[in-house]
C-alpha cells in the first residue's frame, strides 16, 4: 500500500518512525516538504538563534534516514492540491503522488495581522530555519530591532536578536508578557530580569502601521499610543494559526484546524491528520507533547492494529527563557470559587502560586524555581486531593533521603561534570548532549538512549528537570497514561478489575479477554498479570513460574555472576546455636565464598551455584527466608521486654509471631516490617512498610516506611492493646495492599496515592471490612508450603536446576 | 562437518523457559517459545555477561535478568539502542527431542 505524508515537520515523521517500529513493511512511503531539509528538530531554531546550537545540529532526520527506510523524499516541494476521487496529491512543482493512505501534517503558520506595510522587506514571521537564517544576517547588518508579541516565541526572538548583538524593543498588546503562561506578578517579575538584561518593552501598545524606505525595506513603526520606534528589522511573533487550507480545498471538513476524530482519522477515511494542523475535539495543540501522543496512536491505526485512542492532552508550559525557569499549569488565574496558595520573594526571584478548586489543584504558576513543577502537574492530572499535604504544599515534595546524586535536587545548579545517575555514572553533559545530538524529547527518550534513570529511579526528577531546561518551550511532561505496558491499553486498575470480573485464572485467559497486543506479553506484564490472579483468585488462579522473574522462580537471588545468595528464614531474627552450626557446615560443604548479616537481621550465604541450590537446601533443612521475592522479607526486632531494661513489650514474640502468620505471603512489591519494644525504635520501625512500636499501654502501628531510593518516615495508622490486634489490623492494611496496589509499589507509593485518611477509613472505621480483609489474608496464606522443602521434595518435578551436560 | 547432538526431550523445556547445556565449559541457553520453536544461544548477555537462560522469554526474544537487556533469541542481537550480539546456535527438533549444533 502507498502511504503519502503530507508535511516533513515533527508531527508527520514521528508518526512515520511510530509507524515503522510496528509496522515496517506495510507502506511504500512518500513525504512531501516545503522547506529544502529534512526533518529538523523546530524547538531548537531559539538555541540556533542564540548561537548555542547549527543547523547540522537540529537535524533530526538525515537524508540518508530517509534512504535507508526506503522512504521517498520531496523537500522544497508544497503540495497545493488534492484529487480524493483518484487520490492523487500535487505539488507546485509539478510532483504527484498516488495514495492509499494520506497524513496530513501541515502545522501551523504564523499568524501575520493585516497592519500596512507587512510585506515590506525586513519583516518577518518566526517560524522556520528560513525566517533564523534571515534574522542571523539581518543582525549583522542592522542595529535595531523590533518584536511585536511579548508570547513565549516573541521572548525567544527578542532574545536571540539581543545575543546577536541588536538593540531590542518588545511591543505587546496585553499589560504584562506571557499572559497566557503567566500571571501579572510572574509577568512583571519576568520583564524585569529581562530589562536587566538589555531588552527594552513597550506593554499595552498597538501597532499601527510599519513604514518603510524608498527601497522597500522597513525603517521604522508607529503605534496607535502615539509613539514611534526606529526598525531596521520587524519580528511578528503574534501567534500561530494551524495551516489546514490544503485540506479544506480538498472538501475535508475543517473548523479552524483539520477536524478529526480520537483516532486522528479526517472525515475522509482514507485521511488522517496530526499534529499543529489538527483540531481534535475543538482544541489544537502547539506543544510537543501532545503530537508525539498523537503520532502513536495514527500509527497504530495506519498500521491496522485499530487499538489506541487520542483523547486530548492536558498541558502545562516548563519555559526556558532566556535562562529565567517558568512553569504553568491549568488555570493559573482563579476566579471567586477558586482559593489560592501564594509563596512570594522578590528580593530571590522566586514566585509561586497555586490554585486549589474543591481541594484539588486546578492550576499554578512557578517563576524561578520550577524544581516542584512536575509534582504539582501531577498532582493536577491526577486531581489528587491536597488537604493532607495542604500545609507544606508550597514547599515541593521533601528531597531529604534522596540518594545517589550528590544531594542535589536541583539541575541548573549542577555542572555538566557532575553525575546525575549514581547507577549508571551519567553526568549532567552526558545527558544535554544526547537531548541535541539524538533529539530526544521524552524521559522515556531519555532512559533508554542515556541509561540514566533507568534503574532505580531516584534521579528521574534531575533527569526531567534537564529534559525541561534544554528543550526549554517544547517540553512537556509525560502523559499520565498508566498503561501497564506497551502490551495493553489498559492501566493496572482496569486489568485487575477484569480479571476480578470475568474470573480469569490463568495468564493466556486473561491476555486473549483484556485484549493484549502481543501474543504472550513482555517481561513487564507477565510478572504484573501472574500477581495480580494470584492476589485476586486464591487456590484458584494457577501460577505461571515462567511470568515470574528468576528469584522468585528459582527462590534464591541471583548476583552479578550468575550465582545466587541463600537466606533460610530465622522467625524475627531469633536463631540457635543449632542452627548456625548447621549454617556454618553447610557454608563449608558447598565452599560458600561469602557469609553475611544482612540489613534485615538474617543470614545470607552468597556465590552459590544454581545447580547446589537443592542440595544446600536439603542440608539446611530451614525454610526459605523469601529474601527474593516481592513477598514478606523480614520481620526485624529489638531485644524487647524479655532482656531490655527499658522494654515495654516483647517485641521478640511478636516478631516471631507476625513473621509466622505472614509466611510465604506473596506481595505487590517487597514487604518489610519491624516490632520495637518500646520508643527508643531499635529496629528501626520508622523506616518500614509496617512498623510497630511497643509502648506500655500497647502498640503503635506505622505504615508506609521506606530506607531506600527515597527515605520515607512511615506514617502513624493506630494504636491497639493487643496482641491479637496487632495481627489483625496490620494484617487487614497488608491485605488491602495485596489487593489494590499497582505491581512494584512498595506500601508508600500506594499510600502516596490514595492517601492515608482511606486507608484509615478502610482499617480503622470500618471495622467488619478490616476482619474480612485479615480473613481473606489468612485464607490466601492457608496451606502454604514451603518452596525450598518442595523442591528436595519433588526433584524430579524440578528439572530447572540441572544443568544438560553434554 | 554437521555435530548435532541430542540435549533434552522437547517437554524437558518449559514453554516460554530455558535449559542450561554445558559444553566444553561454554554455556548455551536452549530457549523454546509459545509456539514451540527451539532457539539456541551463547548464554551470557553481551552487557555483563548476565545469564540469558535465567530471565523472561516473550515472542522471540529474552530479557536478561541482571540488567533487562533485550535480546533477540532468533539472530541474539540486542533491542536497540544497546549494542551488542551473542552467539547463536543451529537448533532441530526430531521425534519429541531436541538437537543442537555444535561448532568445531
Amino acid at each position: 500500500m502507498k502511504l503519502v505524508v503530507v508535511g516533513n515537520g515533527m508531527a508527520g515523521m514521528r508518526t512515520v518512525e511510530e509507524l515503522l517500529k510496528i509496522a515496517p513493511e506495510l507502506y511504500d512511503i512518500t513525504v512531501f516538504g516545503d522547506e529544502p531539509y529534512p526533518n529538523y528538530n523546530r524547538i531548537m531554531l531559539s538555541p540556533v538563534l542564540a548561537n548555542e546550537q547549527t543547523i547540522d545540529d537540529i537535524i533530526l532526520n538525515t537524508r540518508e534516514w530517509y534512504a535507508e527506510h526506503h522512504i521517498t523524499l520531496h523537500t522544497s516541494a508544497r503540495i497545493n492540491r488534492i484529487d480524493r476521487k483518484s487520490r492523487v496529491v500535487y505539488a507546485e512543482d509539478g510532483t504527484s503522488a498516488e495514495y492509499d493512505r494520506l497524513l496530513l501534517a501541515t502545522g501551523s503558520k504564523p499568524f501575520i495581522p493585516s497592519i500596512p506595510g507587512k510585506d515590506l522587506e525586513g519583516v518577518l514571521g518566526y517560524r522556520d530555519i528560513k525566517d533564523t537564517n534571515d534574522m542571523i544576517a539581518a543582525a549583522k547588518i542592522y542595529r535595531h530591532a523590533v518584536v511585536v508579541g511579548g508570547g513565549l516565541l516573541g521572548l525567544e526572538a527578542a532574545n536571540g536578536l539581543s545575543i546577536q548583538g541588536m538593540d531590542v524593543t518588545v511591543i505587546h498588546r496585553n499589560e504584562w508578557l506571557l499572559e497566557k503562561q503567566l500571571d501579572k506578578t510572574a509577568g512583571i517579575m519576568l520583564q524585569k530580569s529581562l530589562e536587566a538584561k538589555g531588552l527594552k518593552f513597550h506593554l499595552s501598545t498597538n501597532t499601527e502601521k510599519i513604514i518603510g524606505d524608498e527601497s522597500g525595506r522597513v525603517k521604522g513603526v508607529y503605534f496607535k499610543e502615539g509613539f514611534e520606534l526606529p526598525a531596521d528589522l520587524l519580528v511578528l511573533a503574534v501567534g500561530i494559526r494551524p495551516n489546514f487550507a490544503l485540506a479544506e480545498s480538498a472538501g475535508i471538513h475543517c473548523d479552524k484546524g483539520v477536524v478529526v476524530n480520537d483516532t486522528m482519522q479526517t472525515f475522509d477515511p482514507r485521511v488522517y491528520a496530526v499534529g499543529e494542523c489538527v483540531a481534535h475535539r475543538g482544541i489544537s495543540y502547539g506543544l510537543v507533547a501532545p503530537l508525539f501522543e498523537m503520532a502513536k496512536v495514527c500509527a497504530n491505526h495506519l498500521a491496522n492494529y485499530g487499538i489506541g485512542l487520542y483523547k486530548g492532552s492536558v498541558t502545562s508550559t516548563k519555559l526556558k527563557v532566556t535562562g529565567i525557569d517558568l512553569f504553568s499549569a491549568g488555570d493559573f488565574t482563579g476566579d471567586e470559587e477558586t482559593e489560592e496558595i501564594v509563596l512570594h520573594d522578590s528580593v530571590g526571584g522566586v514566585y509561586k502560586k497555586l490554585i486549589i478548586k474543591n481541594d484539588k489543584i486546578v492550576g499554578g504558576v512557578l517563576y524561578g524555581d520550577t524544581t516542584d513543577g512536575s509534582w504539582y502537574f501531577q498532582m493536577l492530572r491526577d486531581g489528587k486531593p491536597i488537604h493532607e499535604i495542604r500545609d507544606h504544599l508550597m514547599f515541593g515534595p521533601s528531597a531529604i533521603g534522596d540518594t545517589g546524586h550528590q544531594g542535589q535536587s536541583q539541575a541548573s545548579l549542577m555542572t555538566n561534570e557532575m553525575e546525575v545517575c549514581g547507577c549508571n555514572g551519567v553526568c549532567k553533559g552526558t545527558i544535554v548532549k544526547a537531548i541535541q545530538d539524538q533529539g530526544l524529547f521524552t524521559i522515556d527518550d531519555v532512559k533508554k538512549q542515556t541509561k540514566a534513570g533507568s534503574s532505580c529511579g531516584s534521579c528521574v526528577g534531575l533527569v526531567e528537570q534537564i529534559l525541561a531546561s534544554t528543550l526549554g518551550g517544547g517540553y512537556a511532561p509525560p502523559s499520565t497514561s498508566k498503561a501497564v505496558c506497551g502490551c495493553t491499553e489498559k492501566n493496572h486498575e482496569e486489568v485487575r478489575a477484569e480479571i476480578r470480573t470475568h474470573k480469569y485464572l490463568n495468564i493466556p485467559d486473561a491476555m486473549r479477554g483484556i485484549g493484549w497486543s502481543t501474543p504472550n506479553g513482555c517481561a513487564t506484564c507477565r510478572p504484573a498479570l501472574n500477581y495480580y490472579l494470584l492476589s485476586t483468585w486464591p487456590h484458584e488462579a494457577k501460577d505461571d513460574p515462567q511470568s515470574r522473574f528468576i528469584n522468585e522462580r528459582v527462590h534464591a537471588n541471583i548476583q552479578k555472576d550468575g550465582t545466587y545468595s541463600v537466606i533460610p528464614r530465622m522467625y524475627g531474627g531469633v536463631t540457635t546455636p543449632d542452627q548456625l552450626r548447621k549454617i556454618a557446615d553447610v557454608a563449608d560443604k558447598y565452599a560458600v565464598p561469602m557469609v553475611k548479616v544482612t540489613g534485615g537481621q538474617r543470614i545470607d550465604l552468597l556465590g552459590v551455584k544454581k545447580e547446589d541450590l537443592v542440595n544446600m537446601w536439603s542440608d539446611l533443612d530451614m525454610p526459605s527466608g523469601y529474601a527474593y521475592g516481592k513477598s514478606i522479607r523480614t520481620v526485624k526486632t529489638c531485644v524487647g521486654s524479655e532482656f531490655c531494661r527499658f522494654g515495654t513489650q516483647n517485641s521478640t514474640q511478636m516478631g516471631i509471631d507476625i513473621e509466622k502468620a505472614f509466611d510465604h505471603m506473596w506481595a505487590p512489591h517487597k514487604v518489610k516490617f519491624a516490632v520495637s519494644g518500646c520508643p527508643r525504635n531499635c529496629a528501626e520501625s520508622g523506616i518500614k512498610d509496617v512498623g510497630i512500636i511497643g509502648v506500655d499501654s500497647g502498640w503503635e502501628i506505622y505504615v508506609g516506611g521506606n530506607g531506600g531510593i527515597k527515605t520515607e518516615a512511615a506514617q502513624f495508622l493506630c494504636k491497639v492493646k493487643t496482641h491479637d490486634e496487632v495481627l489483625e489490623y496490620s494484617g487487614a492494611f497488608i491485605q488491602v495492599y495485596r489487593e489494590e496496589a499497582r505491581y512494584l509499589d512498595r506500601t508508600v507509593h500506594w499510600i502516596e496515592r490514595v492517601g492515608l485518611e482511606y486507608v484509615k477509613q478502610r482499617i480503622l472505621e470500618d471495622a467488619e471490612g478490616r476482619k474480612d480483609a485479615y480473613e481473606r489474608l489468612l485464607y490466601a496464606l492457608q496451606d502454604a508450603v514451603d518452596p525450598w522443602a518442595e523442591r528436595v521434595k519433588n526433584r524430579e518435578k524440578y528439572k530447572e536446576f540441572e544443568i544438560i551436560a553434554i | 562437518m554437521k555435530n548435532w547432538v541430542k540435549v533434552a526431550a522437547l517437554h524437558e523445556i518449559p514453554a516460554l523457559g530455558a535449559r542450561v547445556v554445558r559444553s566444553n565449559h561454554i554455556d548455551i541457553g536452549v530457549f523454546r517459545l509459545e509456539d514451540n520453536r527451539i532457539f539456541a544461544i551463547n548464554n551470557s548477555c553481551p552487557h555483563k555477561g548476565g545469564p540469558l537462560s535465567e530471565g523472561i522469554v516473550y515472542g522471540d526474544k529474552i530479557a536478561c535478568p541482571l540488567h533487562s537487556w533485550k535480546i533477540s533469541l532468533v539472530d541474539g542481537k540486542a533491542d536497540e539502542p544497546d549494542v551488542g550480539q551473542t552467539a547463536c546456535f543451529n537448533t532441530k527438533v526430531e521425534d519429541g527431542f531436541v538437537y543442537l549444533e555444535l561448532k568445531d
